[in-house]
C-alpha cells in the first residue's frame, strides 16, 4: 500500500516535471519581447532592459526556467505583463469563480447520472433503458458551448429568467449560484451522459453476478441488493471515470466562461492569449496540469482504498 | 448502425461535395441579403453579411471532417506502430518508455493544452489538427497494444516467430489485421471526438480562420446576435450533434458487428 502510494507520487512529479518543462520551452517559442510590449513604441532601451531584469526575462533558458520553477513552488506565479499585478493574486480571484463552477457541475453530474444509470441497468431492454440510452447518446454529441447557447436563447432571451452572462459577485451568494446554474447545467449535460452509460454498464455486469442472486435468495429486497452490493462495486469504473472527467470539467470551462462571460481561470487563461500575456498562460495552465494529475492520483488512491483486492495486489 | 451509416454518409457526402460545388460562393458576401428565412433560392436562409447557410453548412463539413480526418490520421500513423512496438518488446524497457510516455500525454488536460498549442504557433486549420492529433498518438497505442498482447501468444504467432520472421515483420504481417477491427472501432470514436474538438476550437477562434467556413466560427458569430437572429445559431450546432452522433451510432454498431462477443449482450 506505501510503496504502491510512493510509485504513484513519484510518477505523478515525474508527470509535472515534464509538463512544466513542456510548457516552459512552448511558451519561449513565441516571438515578442513583453517587457517592450508592456513599455510600449517609444521606451528607452536600458528602461525596457531594467524591466526585463525585473520580471525575470534575463539570463539563459535553463536559468529561468529553474526561476520559475522556483517561484512556483513559493507562490509567486510571476507578474502579469499586461494587468501588472502578481498573477498569483489573479488567480485567487479567478478560482473563487473556476472552483464553485467546477464543483457545482460535478455535483449535477453525479445526481443526473446515478439514477439515470440505475434506472437503465435495473429495467434493462425496457422502455426506460432504451429512453435513458437514448437521451444519454444525443447528450454525448451535444457541443456544451452549442448546449450552453441554447439555454442562454431559451432562459434568457426568451424567458428572461436569468442574465445572459457575468458574474455578480459572491457578496450575493443567491445571484451568484443563479450566475453559475446555466455554465453549469451546460458542462455537466455531456459529462452526466457519459457517467451515465459508464454506470449502467458496470451495474448490469456487477448484477449478473453470483453474490447479488445470493443476497437476493437470502432476502433482500431488489431495491437493498441493488444500493448496497451493486452500486459499490459498480462504485470503482465510476470514480475512475469521473476523476478523468474532472479534467474535461476544467477544460470544458474555458469554453463555457468564454460563453457566459465568467470571469474564472478559463477566461483569464483566453484573454492571456489574446493579450500575449504569456506568463498568466504559463503560470495558469501549469495550475491546471497541476490540479488534473492531483486530482487523478486522489481519485486512484480513493479506488485502491474502496477495492481491497486492489491494495493487496499492488 | 445503419442510422450512423446514414448520417454519416450525408455530411461526408455534402462535405466532397462542397470541394466541387456549393450552391451559392461562400466567399461572396450579399448585405442586402442578410438574415433571409429559408426560400427556393437558400433552402436553409442567409447568414448575417448574406451567405448561403447550406454552402457556409456544406463547407463547414468539410472543414471539420478534414481537421478531424487527419488528426485521426496523425494518431493512427504514430499511435499504432508504437504500440505494436511496445507489444513486440512487452515487458522490456522499449515498452516501458512508450507506455510511460503515453501515461504522460494522458495526464494532460488535452483540451487546455490543445488551446496552448494553438494559442503560441498561432491560431489556424493546421495548429487545430496538430493539437487534436498529439492526444490521438497515445489513444491508438494503448488500443494497439492492448490488442496485440494477447495475440503474441498464439500459435500462428509462434509458428511464425519459428520460421525466423523478425517482430516487426510478424507485426505488421500477422498482428495488424487481427487488431484492425479494434483499430477502425476506435478511429470512428476518436474522429466524432475530433469533429467536437475542432468545433471547441474554432468557436473559441483558434481553429480555421476566416474566411474559411466552419461550424465552431459560425456558432461563436451567432452567439453576438442571439437576442437579433436566433436563427443562425440552430443549424451549424445541429450539424456538430448529427454529424457526432452519426459517427458514434457508426461506432457502436460496428464494435457489436466485429466482436461476436459482443452481439450477446446487447441490449
Amino acid at each position: 500500500m506505501v510503496r504502491m502510494i510512493l510509485t504513484r507520487l513519484a510518477s505523478m512529479a515525474a508527470s509535472l516535471l515534464v509538463a512544466s518543462v513542456v510548457i516552459f520551452v512552448m511558451l519561449q517559442a513565441v516571438p515578442g519581447d513583453p517587457a517592450a510590449f508592456m513599455l510600449g513604441l517609444n521606451a528607452q532601451p536600458d528602461t525596457v532592459a531594467a524591466l526585463r531584469a525585473d520580471l525575470g526575462l534575463e539570463g539563459g533558458l535553463p536559468q529561468r526556467y529553474l526561476a520559475w520553477v522556483a517561484e512556483m513552488l513559493t507562490g509567486d506565479f510571476g507578474t502579469s505583463y499586461t494587468y501588472r499585478v502578481p498573477v498569483a493574486g489573479l488567480v485567487v480571484d479567478r478560482i473563487g469563480v473556476s472552483a464553485p463552477l467546477a464543483a457545482y457541475a460535478l455535483i449535477l453530474t453525479v445526481v443526473i447520472a446515478v439514477p439515470a444509470g440505475l434506472l437503465a441497468a435495473t429495467r434493462r431492454g425496457r422502455p426506460s433503458d432504451w429512453g435513458v440510452m437514448g437521451a444519454t447518446q444525443l447528450g454525448i454529441a451535444v457541443p456544451n458551448f452549442w448546449f450552453a447557447m441554447l439555454l442562454v436563447l431559451v432562459f434568457a432571451v426568451k424567458l428572461r429568467w436569468v442574465s445572459a452572462g457575468g458574474f455578480p459577485g459572491w457578496s450575493d451568494p443567491v445571484a451568484a449560484l443563479g450566475a453559475l446554474t446555466l455554465p453549469a447545467v451546460a458542462l455537466a449535460l455531456p459529462q452526466a451522459s457519459i457517467l451515465a452509460r459508464v454506470l449502467r454498464g458496470a451495474l448490469i455486469d456487477t448484477l449478473d453476478q453470483d453474490y447479488i442472486r445470493t443476497a437476493r435468495a437470502k432476502g433482500l429486497s431488489r431495491r437493498a441488493t441493488t444500493i448496497r452490493h451493486a452500486l459499490r462495486n459498480a462504485a470503482i469504473p465510476v470514480l475512475t471515470i469521473l476523476g478523468l472527467q474532472f479534467s474535461f470539467l476544467l477544460a470544458g470551462a474555458i469554453i463555457i466562461e468564454n460563453v457566459f462571460f465568467l470571469p474564472g481561470l478559463g477566461r483569464l487563461i483566453f484573454q492571456g492569449i489574446t493579450q500575449r500575456d504569456l506568463i498568466v498562460v504559463q503560470s495558469v495552465t501549469m495550475l491546471l496540469v497541476f490540479a488534473v494529475v492531483a486530482v487523478t492520483f486522489a481519485v486512484e488512491l480513493a479506488y485502491t482504498l474502496a477495492d481491497p483486492r486492489l491494495r493487496r495486489g499492488a | 448502425m445503419r442510422i450512423g451509416a446514414v448520417l454519416t454518409a450525408i455530411f461526408a457526402l455534402a462535405a466532397l461535395t462542397s470541394v466541387v460545388w456549393v450552391p451559392h460562393d461562400t466567399d461572396v458576401l450579399d448585405i442586402s441579403q442578410r438574415n433571409l428565412g429559408p426560400s427556393v433560392l437558400h433552402l436553409f436562409g442567409t447568414d448575417h453579411f448574406g451567405r448561403d447557410m447550406l454552402s457556409m453548412l456544406m463547407a463547414g463539413a468539410r472543414t471539420s471532417i478534414a481537421v478531424a480526418l487527419v488528426a485521426v490520421g496523425i494518431g493512427v500513423g504514430l499511435g499504432v506502430p508504437l504500440g505494436l512496438l511496445a507489444a513486440a518488446h512487452s515487458g522490456g524497457w522499449l515498452d516501458e518508455v512508450i507506455m510511460r510516455g503515453n501515461d504522460l500525454i494522458f495526464a494532460f488536460p488535452s483540451l487546455v493544452i490543445a488551446i496552448l498549442i494553438t494559442a503560441v504557433f498561432g491560431p489556424s486549420a493546421l495548429n487545430a489538427i496538430l493539437a487534436i492529433g498529439i492526444f490521438n498518438i497515445p489513444v491508438f497505442a494503448r488500443v494497439a497494444r492492448g490488442g496485440a498482447l494477447p495475440l503474441w501468444t498464439l500459435d500462428y504467432v509462434m509458428a511464425a516467430r519459428v520460421a525466423g520472421k523478425g517482430r516487426i515483420l510478424i507485426s505488421a504481417q500477422h498482428i495488424l489485421p487481427n487488431i484492425a477491427n479494434l483499430l477502425i472501432v476506435q478511429a470512428t470514436i476518436q474522429f466524432s471526438l475530433g469533429i467536437l474538438a475542432e468545433a471547441a476550437l474554432s468557436y473559441i477562434g483558434l481553429g480555421a480562420q476566416p474566411p474559411t467556413p466552419s461550424w465552431g466560427r459560425m456558432l461563436a458569430d451567432a452567439q453576438t446576435m442571439i437576442y437579433t437572429e436566433p436563427q443562425l445559431a440552430l443549424l451549424p450546432g445541429l450539424a456538430i450533434v448529427f454529424l457526432v452522433l452519426g459517427l458514434n451510432l457508426l461506432g457502436d454498431g460496428l464494435r457489436d458487428a466485429l466482436d461476436p462477443r459482443l452481439r450477446r449482450v446487447r441490449a
